[in-house]
């Protein structure tokens, strides 16, 4: 057991992972730590602008909003909040395995992650198909099936099928319909980009790359997946929750 | 293992990053980041050569009152194709991405960015939108000018929005990536006892550019695509038909563009500091205020997006917080301009090229900056709104500034770029034909815009036609300013003088390793032990890590200047 270890601490200088401008492994785990941080603030900023426009129209548009909101699928986007929070706990764990070297504990929990992540992704786009088949998808995104508030729910002959709120008008639920699928489309893409890295991750743990020496790559990705996490954290009570009860009191 | 360099092997035989590799993969697989600061370099000099072509038909349109040379909708394309190019392809990236990319490491003494291979992809970035843009302008253009403002881009334009929403918006992601780049290493990469007040001003002036970069940029890429979206789905939130708002649109629009300024103009201030501290062999006056100023300029640069907003129907309350914001950002900005004039003082300044260029720049970015003044005072903004006082308010600042800051640099460095030194005299008569060229060209636009010649358009009312004349002449001096130095710097690269490592004598890390530097950066790694402008005595100047054969290492410091004593 000394040999090896020995050996080890021999290697600190000429790791095979660091690269050649940096000193040493600490300076280069700093670097990619931070790295992150600073991409992450771009994230924000990125997400920023739609977070301000739903702000900006959701003040101006409560009841078209509001209506919009009702048409979503509570049970279906709450699962999805828990699958993903879930996937944030298998996440860590991994993170963990890797920092004290537990390598088939870091493939479960990077397998356990990915499924979780594809799951939200499966659930992501049965929503998505029940908003084409309601002729929900704002404007002419999809060509051939434009936004058509007549057929807004499956076999439904009421003829305001929209159920209007208050002072609600079409076109305004037809942009909550816009900056609803802008966010989580845009929050969707994040996670493919997630689900995809963590499958290289995964083929670099299985060749055992990854122990408590060196396993930044884990920890970075870790900090990408828990930031997509919490901008869903902040999609579902905004686009999901909020102004449901106008609903029930009109 | 490499033979130890010594001071007697000539340069030519030395290994340095140019000669390091040949062959054109050896360019463009290149992670070295002064190699990728000159791949840079060349890009951006071949978008700035199109930019000025687009300016040269706006000026030869506006030499008459009447529209005869373009029509009205090819002249809109041409000045919204100046500007865009001129903006997105050479402003944005010209500093940061050339010099501040060659030179950041090796003013800390790094031997590379954190992130070469983003570094690498950063430029492949650029040029991907770049060549997007260049389709765009091929197959018919853009007319909406460079602000894209809605309804009309998103409706009414017949022009090619999307795909040149799509150059600027991919190009954004390059500039993103090389402020993340520049951040992370300052934060981590410095040499021992580069402490963060040891740093040269021109890294601080570039700390803040990254900021700006990094905040500043993602909000422009999504206002970007929800607008191409708009007009490719019909669906929205800025198009009134849509029951959106197209004061949203140009809150994030400037909520980005107004801090693109000074993402522009920051790192020319960096360089600035540079020239006049080194030029007057002078410790810098307040270094700290220098410093810290660069950071105030990005911060106060972000609320102050609000005075384009002044005629758009903007809250008048929101307007005088905005105004009296944008008076406030001219503090920071001040206190470089009073540092840099207390720097003069008893200097014992030279006139060298790089040094024109930063005198010229002092004059000029302060008339830049008091007519910015003028522009943030609500009520004097309704008259000037829109006319060529605007214009050229923004020339004096972007290329009176930017454009100065950034040839004085580009001078500066050459010798340690190249390893060749560029010819001076053709080096101060270049500088001050710029200087003067600029001057002529757009002073009189300040007279015809507060006389109120309004921006945008192919003719004019025949009064203002002697503005227009003389600003016309002045853009042909301006263009031969700028052609010399591009004919004699090609030149030098072969046939100039051989640079030594110093040739300025100066105590920058940048001077303290041989001309050019070898991949590395470094032939050892520096121990920093001195301030930045600190003109300490001369065995302080010796290139770090190199020694005479006879001598050995133990009497480096025998060795100064890159001479034997």
């Amino acid at each position: 057991m000394g040999a090896p270890l020995a050996a080890a601490v021999e290697h600190e200088h000429s790791h095979p992972a660091l690269q050649h401008h940096f000193e040493n492994l600490e300076q280069q785990r700093e670097a990619g730590t931070l790295g992150m941080w600073v991409f992450l603030v771009t994230e924000i900023m990125f997400f920023g602008g739609m977070f301000f426009a739903y702000t900006l129209y959701r003040t101006k548009f409560p009841d078209s909003f509001a209506t919009a909101s009702n048409h979503l699928s509570l049970p279906l986007g709450a699962v999805n909040t828990v699958v993903l929070i879930l996937s944030s706990l298998t996440m860590a764990l991994a993170v963990y395995s890797a920092q004290v070297g537990k390598r088939r504990n870091l493939i479960l929990f990077l397998v356990l992650t990915i499924v979780l992540g594809s799951a939200f992704l499966g659930i992501k786009a049965v929503e998505y198909r029940d908003k084409y088949v309601d002729h929900l998808i704002p404007g002419k995104l999809i060509p051939g099936n434009p936004f058509n508030p007549a057929v807004a729910a499956h076999g439904d002959t009421d003829p305001h099928k929209l159920h209007l709120v208050g002072n609600a008008k079409v076109k305004e639920v037809e942009m909550f319909y816009w900056i609803y699928f802008a966010m989580t489309g845009m929050h969707a893409i994040h996670m493919i980009i997630g689900v995809a890295l963590l499958s290289v991750l995964l083929y670099f743990a299985w060749r055992g790359r990854y122990g408590p020496e060196y396993h930044n790559p884990v920890e970075i990705l870790g900090l990408y997946w828990h930031f997509v996490d919490i901008i869903w954290i902040f999609l579902f009570p905004l686009l999901y929750l909020l102004g449901r009860h106008l609903l029930h009191s009109a | 293992m490499k033979a130890p360099e010594t001071f007697e092997t000539p340069a030519a035989e030395r290994v340095n990053y140019i000669n390091a590799q040949y062959g054109l993969k050896s360019w463009l697989l290149t992670k070295d980041h002064k190699r990728i600061g000159l791949l840079y370099l060349g890009s951006i000099s071949f978008f700035f050569l199109i930019g000025g072509l687009y300016a040269m038909f706006i000026r030869l349109e506006l030499l008459t009152p009447q529209g005869d040379f373009l029509s009205s909708a090819t002249y809109n394309k041409v000045f919204t194709q100046h500007g865009i190019i001129m903006i997105f392809f050479f402003l944005i990236p010209s500093i940061p991405a050339t010099l501040g990319n060659f030179l950041v490491p090796l003013m800390i003494g790094a031997k590379d960015l954190a992130f070469p291979r983003i570094n690498l992809l950063s430029w492949y970035i650029y040029l991907l939108g770049g060549i997007i843009t260049i389709y765009a302008l091929l197959a018919g253009g853009i007319d909406t000018g460079w602000t894209f403002y809605v309804p009309y881009s998103t409706t009414f334009s017949n022009s090619y929005v999307i795909a040149t929403g799509a150059g600027i918006f991919i190009s954004g992601f390059s500039s993103i990536l090389t402020g993340l780049n520049f951040i992370v290493t300052i934060h981590t990469m410095r040499a021992p006892g580069m402490t963060w007040f040891r740093m040269p001003l021109f890294i601080w002036a570039h700390y803040a550019t990254s900021l700006i970069m990094i905040l500043g940029t993602p909000v422009i890429a999504i206002t970007i695509l929800l607008l191409a979206f708009e007009r490719l789905a019909h669906v929205g939130i800025f198009d009134p038909a849509n029951g959106g708002d197209p004061v949203l649109f140009q809150h994030l629009f400037w909520f980005y563009s107004h801090p693109a300024v000074y993402i522009m103009v920051l790192p020319g201030m960096g360089i600035i500091s540079e020239l006049i501290a080194n030029f007057s062999r002078k410790n810098i006056f307040g270094y700290s205020f220098v410093a810290f100023s660069s950071l105030a300029i990005a911060v106060f640069g972000f609320l102050v997006w609000g005075h384009h907003l002044f005629v758009a129907s903007q809250s008048v309350y929101a307007g005088m917080i905005f105004s009296f914001l944008s008076f406030a950002v001219a503090i920071p900005s001040a206190i470089k301009v009073f540092n840099w004039t207390a720097t003069l003082y008893k200097g014992s300044i030279s006139y060298d090229t790089p040094m024109l260029y930063a005198l010229g720049f002092i004059g000029l970015f302060t008339i830049g900056g008091m007519t910015g003044l003028f522009l943030a005072a609500l009520a004097v903004d309704v008259h000037l709104s829109d006319t060529y006082f605007v214009v050229a308010h923004f020339h004096y600042i972007m290329v009176g500034g930017t454009l100065l800051a950034y040839l004085g640099g580009l001078h500066y460095w050459w010798p340690k770029i190249t390893g060749r030194m560029y010819p001076e005299g053709w080096g101060r008569f270049s500088a001050l034909t710029v200087f003067v060229g600029f001057n002529l060209t757009f002073l009189p636009q300040f007279i015809a815009g507060y006389m109120g010649m309004p921006r945008r358009y192919h003719a004019y009312p025949p009064e203002f036609q002697v503005f227009n004349v003389l600003s016309s002449a002045g853009a042909s001096i301006l263009g031969v300013g700028l052609l010399i130095p591009l004919i004699y710097l090609i030149w030098s690269m072969r046939y100039g003088k051989r640079a030594e490592a110093n040739p300025w004598h100066l105590p920058g890390l940048e001077w303290r390793t041989p001309s050019p530097p070898p991949t590395e950066n470094f032939l050892v790694t520096p121990v920093v032990t001195w301030e930045a402008y600190e003109f300490a005595p001369p065995e302080e100047l010796r290139v770090i890590g190199m020694f005479r054969e006879d001598e050995g290492l133990e009497n480096a410091d025998a060795v100064i200047d890159g001479k034997p004593t």
